[in-house]
Parts: C-alpha cells; sequence; structure tokens
C-alpha cells in the first residue's frame, strides 16, 4: 500500500493530524491498535483548557489558547460532515481552591504569565460567596475559584468517533490491530507490522502515544515520553448539578459527573486503586457536598503521555527526514490545532507555525 | 482489616458448600454474599420459603436448607448483605453493607458468583413487564408472588420447571412459546448417551412436561420473530410457529434461553477467560481445582461454566480441599483421596450437559438481534450501532464502549456484554476470543462517593 | 398503576404503611421491595435518563439495575432491599426528565 503519509496511532492525535491532511487532499493511511492497546484517548478527562497550561513557556499557553479559539468551529465542521454533534461548552472553567494561601500564589502566577501573554489572559478571581452564586452547590471549604474564561470542555469520545468517521469519509485508510515493528527508509519509508502487513510512505507521523516510546529511537528520536497514571470515577446521570467544569469535576453532556484524577509514577499499570478512588470521591465531596449520595457508576484508570516537561513535543526526524514525531499530553485541547495549522508544519507551507521550542533540542542528551 | 484464610464470594451451592469443607479442615472463612439470606439464586431464601410454599417449589429447592444451616459453624464468618466493589492484590475485599464500605482481608478468594441469565435482545424487551425467567422464580420462591396472565418465551429446562411451578400455585402461564426447533432435538440425540447417564435429570424433565401438558398449557415450538408489544408496558407477545402467525395477549413475559457465567468479579482480577462454543458464552480458565491463572483466585460453581447447583456443591468442595492443602492444613494425598469422590460425583452431575446445550440451544434471533433491537438496555444501545462501530474500525467492545456507551451504564455490560462480543465479532469476521470482552473494573456494584470517602485515608480533609 | 396488580401473592402478612412518589401504599413488613411494588400495581418503577423509557424490575437478582429507586436521596435497586415502616420511595431519576 502506498500513501502520501502514513500516520502511526489512531487516537485522537493521529486522526486529528490525519483528518487535516485527508482536508488537503494527502493520501493518509492510518495503523491503529487493538481493543486492549492503552488508549488515552478513550480514558481522558475531556477538558478543553488553558488556565494552568504553560506556566513557564508562555508558547504553550499560546498554542493551547490557539486551539480553544478555533475549537468550536472545528467541532462545528466535523458534525457538518459527520451529521454527529461533538458537545463542546467553553463558558470557562475553575481552579477550586481550598486555602487562601494557594488560591493567591496560583493568582500571582498567572499574573506572570498574563504580562508575558501581552494580557492575553482572561481570568478573574471569586470568592466563596462569588463562587456560590455560579455554582450553587459548592461546598463550603471551597475558599474560592480563579475562573478562566477561555476554559471549557468537550464529550472527547464523540471527537474519537467523529474523527474515525470523518477520515474514512474522506478517503483515509485506517488499519486496525497493528503493531508497527520497524520503519526503514531505504528510498521511501517502508513500515512492518506485527502480522507482515506492508506500508509504503513519502512521509510518516509518530504519534502512537506511550508506544512512541519503543518506536522513536528506531526512527532518530529520543521519543523521552512516559507513563502517568490518571484514575477517574464517574457517578450516575445526574440533574444539572455542575455548571462549570473544574480539575476536580466536570458534569458530562449524558448527565454524570466526571471526577479526576489522580496524578501517579506507577509505570504501565493502569489498574484503579481503592484508595486512589477514596482519595478522589472525598476531594469531590469537599468541593461538591452533594455528591455524597451519588452513586459512582464507573471508574478507570488510564496512562498519560508525558514528556519530561509535560509540553509536546514536535520534531522531524534528523536520521530520517520525513518522519515527525507528534506527542502530547493534551490531546483533546490541541485537537483543533493539530487538525487546521499542524498539517502546515508537516508540509512546511508559508503558514507553518514556529515550534522550535516543541522540538527535542530542549531534552539533554541522556 | 480483618484477615483470613480464605474469602468466598456468593452464598450459592459453590460457595456454601466450600465455606463448610474449608472450615471443617480448620480454615478461617469469610462468606460475602449480597443477600439478607443464604442459598444463591437456587436456593433464595430456602429457610424462609422452604417451610412455607415447599410444595410448590419441590424437593430440589428444599434440599437447599442442608447446604445453609451447614454454614453456623465457628470458623464460618457469613457477611449477609454484603456488595462486593472491589477485589485487590493481597487479597484486600472492599464490600459495602448496610450503607457503609468496609473491607476485608484473606489469602486466597474463591468466586463463587454464579451465573446470569444469557441476554435476550428481541424488540420490546424493555418494557415494563418483560422480565427474565429467573425473575419469575425468584419471585416466587422468595416472595411467593406470581404473574396472573404470564407467556413464558425461549428456551430450555428452566423455562419448564417454572412453568410446573407455576402450575402447581394454581396460575398456569398463558403459553409457552419456544424457540426450540425439531432438528434441535435431533441433533441433541447425539449426546443421548452421555444423557442416559444423567438419567434423573430426563426423568425430571419428562415430569415436569406431564404436568404442564395436564394443565392444557399451550406449546408453541420453533418460534421465529418473536416480538414483546405495548407502549408503556408488555401488552401481547407476537410471533410466528409452524407457518402461522400469533399474537397471545399478556400482561408479563418470562424471558430464558439458558443462564452464562457471571465473571465480572473474575474479569476484574485479569483472570483468563476463553469462549467455549458449546454454551455459547465465555468462562474462566481453571485448572482441575478451580484455580485460575491469578494464583490464589479460585472459581467454582456455574461462574466457571453452566453445570447446574449440584455440581456447583461438589466444584465447590473442590476448590476447598486445594485451598486448604496449599494452606498447610491438608496433605496432598489427603486431598486427592477426597477429590476421587467428588470428581466422580461431578462428572455424573456433568453428563446430562451436552444433551440439554444441543436440545434447548439459544434463540438465534436474540443471539444476533436485528439492527433495531437494543442491546444495551442502560444506554439504550441498538445492535445496528454496534454493527457501525465495527465499521468504523472497531476490533472490541471496549473501542464500541468509547463510541456508543454500550457498557457504561449500571449494570456494567451484565446484560449486553455477551451480545456486543458476538456482534463484533460477526461484523469482523473474528472469534469471539480475539473480539474480546469489557475491561470489567472496580466498583463491580455502584457505590455512594459518601461511602468511599468515607474509607479515604490520604486526603488532608480537604 | 393499575387497579389490578398483574401479580398476586401467596401469603398474608403484616403490612406496614409506606409511600411511591407520594402515594401511599400498604406492603408487606420485610417484603422483597421490588416484588412488594409489583404486587401492589406498580408497573413503572422509573423512567430512563437517556430516552425517558419506562422501566420496572427485570433480573430480581440485583444485576440488571433497573428496578432502581429513590429513598432518602440516594438511588437503590429495591430487588435489593426489604421493605421498612415509612420507607419514602421515589422513582429514580426522575428529576432528570425535563433535562432529557
Amino acid at each position: 500500500m502506498e500513501t502520501d503519509y502514513a500516520i502511526i496511532g489512531g487516537g485522537v492525535v493521529g486522526l486529528s493530524v490525519a483528518w487535516g491532511l485527508l482536508r488537503r487532499g494527502r493520501r493518509v493511511t492510518v495503523l491503529d491498535g487493538d481493543d486492549g492497546s492503552f488508549r488515552a484517548s478513550r480514558g481522558n478527562f475531556g477538558l478543553v483548557w488553558v488556565q494552568s497550561k504553560g506556566m513557564t513557556q508562555p508558547r504553550y499557553a499560546k498554542w493551547s489558547q490557539h486551539s480553544a479559539s478555533i475549537w468550536a468551529d472545528f467541532a462545528r465542521e466535523l458534525a457538518d460532515t459527520t451529521g454527529e454533534t461533538v458537545p463542546l461548552e467553553q463558558k470557562g472553567g475553575y481552579d477550586l481552591h481550598f486555602s487562601e494561601e494557594t488560591l493567591q500564589d496560583t493568582v500571582e502566577k498567572y499574573e506572570g504569565l498574563k504580562a508575558k501573554l501581552d494580557g492575553d489572559y482572561p481570568f478573574e478571581v471569586l470568592g466563596h460567596n462569588a463562587l456560590r452564586k455560579e455554582e450553587p452547590h459548592i461546598g463550603p471549604k471551597v475558599v474560592g475559584a480563579i475562573l478562566h474564561h477561555q476554559d471549557g470542555h468537550a464529550n472527547p469520545l464523540k471527537l474519537l468517533q467523529a474523527l474515525a468517521a470523518d477520515v474514512r469519509r474522506m478517503g483515509g485508510h485506517l488499519l486496525t490491530g497493528k503493531t508497527v515493528t520497524d520503519v526503514s527508509k531505504p528510498d521511501g519509508f517502508v513500515l512492518t507490522c506485527a502480522d507482515g502487513t506492508r506500508v509504503d510512505a513519502a512521509k510518516v507521523i509518530l504519534s502512537a502515544g506511550l508506544g512512541a516510546a519503543q518506536l522513536g529511537p528506531k526512527m532518530g528520536f529520543k521519543a523521552p515520553i512516559r507513563p502517568q497514571r490518571g484514575q477517574v470515577l464517574i457517578t450516575e446521570k445526574l440533574p444539572k448539578l455542575i455548571n462549570r467544569p473544574s480539575l476536580i469535576a466536570r458534569q458530562v453532556d449524558e448527565g454524570g459527573i466526571q471526577i479526576g484524577a489522580t496524578n501517579e509514577e506507577v509505570g504501565t499499570d493502569d489498574r484503579v486503586t481503592r484508595s486512589g478512588v477514596s482519595g478522589l470521591a472525598a476531594d469531590a465531596i469537599a468541593a461538591y457536598p452533594a455528591l455524597a449520595r451519588a452513586q459512582l457508576v464507573r471508574s478507570w484508570g488510564a496512562l498519560r503521555v508525558l514528556s519530561p516537561d509535560g509540553l509536546p513535543i514536535y520534531q522531524q526526524s534528523a536520521d530520517m527526514p520525513g518522519a515527525y514525531l507528534v506527542t502530547c499530553h493534551s490531546g483533546i485541547t490541541l485537537a483543533a490545532v493539530h487538525a487546521r495549522v499542524l498539517p502546515d508544519w508537516l508540509e512546511g507551507t508559508e503558514a507553518a507555525p514556529d515550534l522550535e521550542v516543541f522540538s527535542e533540542a530542549r531534552f539533554a542528551v541522556s | 482489616m480483618e484477615r483470613f484464610d480464605l474469602a468466598i464470594i456468593g452464598a450459592g451451592p459453590a460457595g456454601m458448600a466450600a465455606a463448610r469443607e474449608a472450615a471443617d479442615l480448620g480454615l478461617a472463612v469469610v462468606l460475602l454474599d449480597e443477600q439478607a439470606r443464604p442459598g444463591g439464586q437456587i436456593y433464595r431464601d430456602v429457610e424462609r420459603a422452604g417451610p412455607v410454599r415447599g410444595d410448590i417449589l419441590g424437593e430440589d429447592y428444599t434440599a437447599g436448607t442442608r447446604l445453609t444451616q451447614a454454614l453456623l459453624h465457628d470458623r464460618i464468618r457469613h457477611i449477609a448483605g454484603a456488595v462486593l466493589w472491589a477485589i485487590e492484590d493481597g487479597f484486600c475485599l472492599s464490600y459495602t453493607q448496610d450503607g457503609r464500605a468496609a473491607q476485608v482481608s484473606a489469602d486466597r478468594v474463591l468466586i463463587a458468583t454464579g451465573a446470569l441469565e444469557r441476554p435476550m435482545p428481541l424488540p420490546g424487551w424493555t418494557l415494563p413487564g418483560v422480565m427474565t425467567a429467573g425473575a419469575g422464580q425468584i419471585l416466587l420462591k422468595q416472595s411467593g408472588v406470581l404473574a396472573r396472565r404470564a407467556v413464558l418465551v425461549g428456551s430450555g429446562p428452566l423455562l419448564y420447571l417454572i412453568a410446573a411451578q407455576m402450575v402447581r400455585a394454581g396460575t398456569p402461564p398463558l403459553a409457552l412459546v419456544e424457540t426450540q426447533t425439531v432438528a434441535d432435538r435431533t441433533r441433541a440425540l447425539h449426546h443421548i448417551s452421555g444423557a442416559l447417564r444423567g438419567w434423573r435429570y430426563l426423568v425430571k424433565g419428562l415430569k415436569l412436561l406431564a404436568q404442564i401438558t395436564r394443565a392444557r398449557v399451550p406449546r408453541h415450538t420453533g418460534a421465529t420473530g418473536i416480538a414483546i408489544e405495548g407502549s408503556d408496558r408488555a401488552e401481547a407477545v407476537t410471533f410466528t410457529s409452524h407457518g402461522r402467525a400469533h399474537r397471545i395477549d399478556c400482561d408479563t413475559v418470562f424471558l430464558h434461553h439458558g443462564v452464562v457465567p457471571n465473571t465480572q468479579a473474575a474479569r476484574s482480577l485479569g483472570v483468563m477467560h476463553r469462549w467455549r462454543r458449546d454454551q455459547a458464552c465465555f468462562s474462566p480458565v481453571l485448572d482441575p481445582w478451580g484455580e485460575t491463572d491469578v494464583p490464589g483466585i479460585y472459581v467454582a460453581g456455574d461462574g466457571a461454566g453452566i453445570v447446574g447447583a449440584k455440581a456447583a456443591e461438589h466444584a465447590g468442595r473442590l476448590a476447598a480441599l486445594a485451598v486448604a492443602t496449599s494452606a498447610g492444613h491438608l496433605g496432598q494425598g489427603e486431598r486427592d483421596r477426597r477429590a476421587k469422590r467428588l470428581r466422580l460425583a461431578l462428572d455424573r452431575e456433568r453428563a446430562v450437559r451436552p444433551f440439554l446445550d444441543a436440545a434447548y440451544p439459544p434463540c438465534v434471533e436474540a443471539l444476533a438481534p436485528a439492527d433495531g433491537t437494543i442491546i444495551c438496555r442502560c444506554e439504550e444501545v441498538t445492535a445496528g450501532t454496534i454493527r457501525s462501530h465495527a465499521k468504523l474500525g472497531c476490533l472490541g467492545p471496549n473501542q464500541s464502549k468509547a463510541f456508543g456507551r454500550a457498557g457504561m451504564g449500571p449494570c456494567q455490560g451484565r446484560y449486553c456484554g455477551l451480545t456486543v462480543t458476538a456482534l463484533l465479532a460477526a461484523a469482523n469476521g473474528r472469534t469471539e476470543d480475539d473480539t474480546g470482552y469489557y475491561r470489567i473494573r472496580p466498583p463491580l456494584k455502584p457505590v455512594t462517593l459518601g461511602e468511599l470517602a468515607a474509607m479515604d485515608d490520604t486526603s488532608d480533609g480537604a | 398503576m393499575k387497579p389490578v396488580s398483574p401479580f398476586l401473592e401467596l401469603d398474608e402478612t403484616a403490612r406496614v404503611p409506606v409511600t411511591f412518589d407520594g402515594t401511599p401504599l400498604d406492603l408487606p413488613q420485610g417484603a422483597n421491595l421490588a416484588a412488594a411494588l409489583l404486587v401492589a400495581g406498580v408497573d413503572v418503577f422509573r423512567h430512563t435518563p437517556v430516552s425517558g423509557a419506562p422501566r420496572a424490575p427485570f433480573c430480581m437478582m440485583g444485576a440488571c439495575f433497573e428496578c432502581l429507586v429513590e429513598i432518602d436521596g440516594v438511588v437503590r435497586q429495591a430487588c435489593m432491599i426489604d421493605v421498612t415502616a415509612g420507607m419514602d420511595i421515589r422513582k429514580a431519576h426522575e428529576d432528570f426528565r425535563g433535562a432529557v
């Protein structure tokens, strides 16, 4: 099989890029894993989030803001072409605080970032009473919140499904149940899979999440990514209880309250634990006491795809020009720029964004 | 946290028999069960209902008191009304009782969670008034409650048992709508030698059929195109039998086409399961003692593959022997000597199974439902939607779950899991084993966030 | 609720007052709540939060979660609860219906 782009990884990152390339008339083949693969795309928290991103790297904050600002239009286009809505709500989001001290600390950091962003960082601080007007179910232990107006949340599974459907509709080839074992470049690229499948491509994009850690070095990347476990809970469907999302809890469009998430360095163990789950439940109840009576219906552990500094990696291989590493932790937030802007960088057009700060040059040689 | 030599999940025949056997061998046993009183579903509430309704329910039911009474033993701690929601390494078992979460730990765990009704997705099966035949039996056993105008739909011996019990109770069903065909019966004759070894079951079956016939309950066999009609509740069953269209008005429909292992607890531990073609379901892979590929985790009874109550009892005892030996309470020689008798009895009980499985196969149109039929009751997902997921590249149920929410509701896939696997396997042209099953995670049953938070020992009280 | 229940019960037991969606009912003390409500003529236990479709007990063994009712603000399985005097029972997730 011959294609312009072979994309390794059919999660939200790989499919967003595939979608963008297909829109530009490129031939695309996506190689996806199987039902049991680690899939951050189906385990994530679904935020389209700006605040707290790029505190030490304003370019990342801007990149996230850019994506958030074009997300609604991107979602609308997907809905138009697939006939299925991708639920999105962008009316701001909270960073909830249980102490004045942490609230003040964070506000100071946000002010610093705001200055570096020429003032484009629209947030406000809500004290408990002001917050209570917005969120009648907020608990007395919450002293206040930072409301950031560029934040929001989406249905990440509907996004994944819409991308999968639209990539097919546009003629993209989706090969499922594939494990890419080797990538070589005798002339063009040759990808070999565990089951013997061979794909010939002019260019290759490695967006295989954690899988990039094994495959990356073979393609000349450092690919210094590691898994970090996040346990997530979801309750029975409830009437409207939470207005805006926060990192602690959000109410999804189907009605359940999603509660997140732990940050655990436990390798590829993606199980849930009693202690993880009860800790999350306690935090959620502290924020929204009415949740004490809600039934927990499901919980899961998913593995974040993290670089050492938490920022995305966009890197063309020096050993194999035409091979690109595209990986990030925030595949949902960045879906819109990955679909609409990143293809310019891959294609080397005049509109290509400057992504130098996201290259692997920032990682010391190990 | 209290620690035991053995934790047993489920106080049905396998769990109860295992508990007593292990306790007699000197082990400290904790028996967790969801119901207020022991018995499982087969002997549900037998201590209360046996004396009152023994004549209707029959000797096979009242015999259960032999097992429930054997639970009175110094080394057996029976925790009733305990809803288990997590088993973690070590093994630590978290459960809810009376609105409070609690934990026990044990060196070894025997999962004896029995069977579930095989999901029977037919048009209209979500309407009020449609229940499983097992539910009909439970209503009768535990509560002495009978449906006045019921139609029984499906196939299998349980259908005849409940029909006969309804006859004895004076409210015979309006009709039996049976999906098995004459061809099924002919095929089953290949297994007749085994069936004859289990002749007691055949005699019982014939007696049940005689009672049903005497009560003039109409039987429609080879039924196809079955649907339950009604707007807000079941009003009628429609179907075709022997070339004729039928419509039977009724208030209640009891569905049944066999039972399947309840594998939720074992799957939550990552126990390996394999598809069983003969019973069209997954069952855990076990060694001859019932131990799984997760050391220290055992499965016995119908949860290990459908065998029936008597066989479950023997399998439970076998697992208890193995647990006692690995805990140092019983020498291997003595274990093997005792096991010999149990294995003979187990073989005798199992002998009739191939005949029954062949004579009463699952209803074909419920195994591969029409596109418009709801297959996930909780999230109201249709068979057609699952097939469309296969077209989008979903190889297995976890991908399909992410796309369409089948299996995300409170029943956690118990009544759609096998259907989704079968639909994806057929659509993708792959085997059920390759297609796989939902990843089952805690909570095995929903638990309130308040109960969970009360167990939190990490929080600073934020 | 139907004037005549599709279900009948064989035993006579002492009854206690409860309410279902505010309507007073006398149910057998200690009986299985789902069974007792069925006999009392309750044919819809709840409406689904997905489409609003009516649902009632299906498996009677705690596996299907169709018989969900709300008691003291907590959604529970009626088939796993015994009747006690004074229970305030409501259809589960009923306040969700407006939102669907």
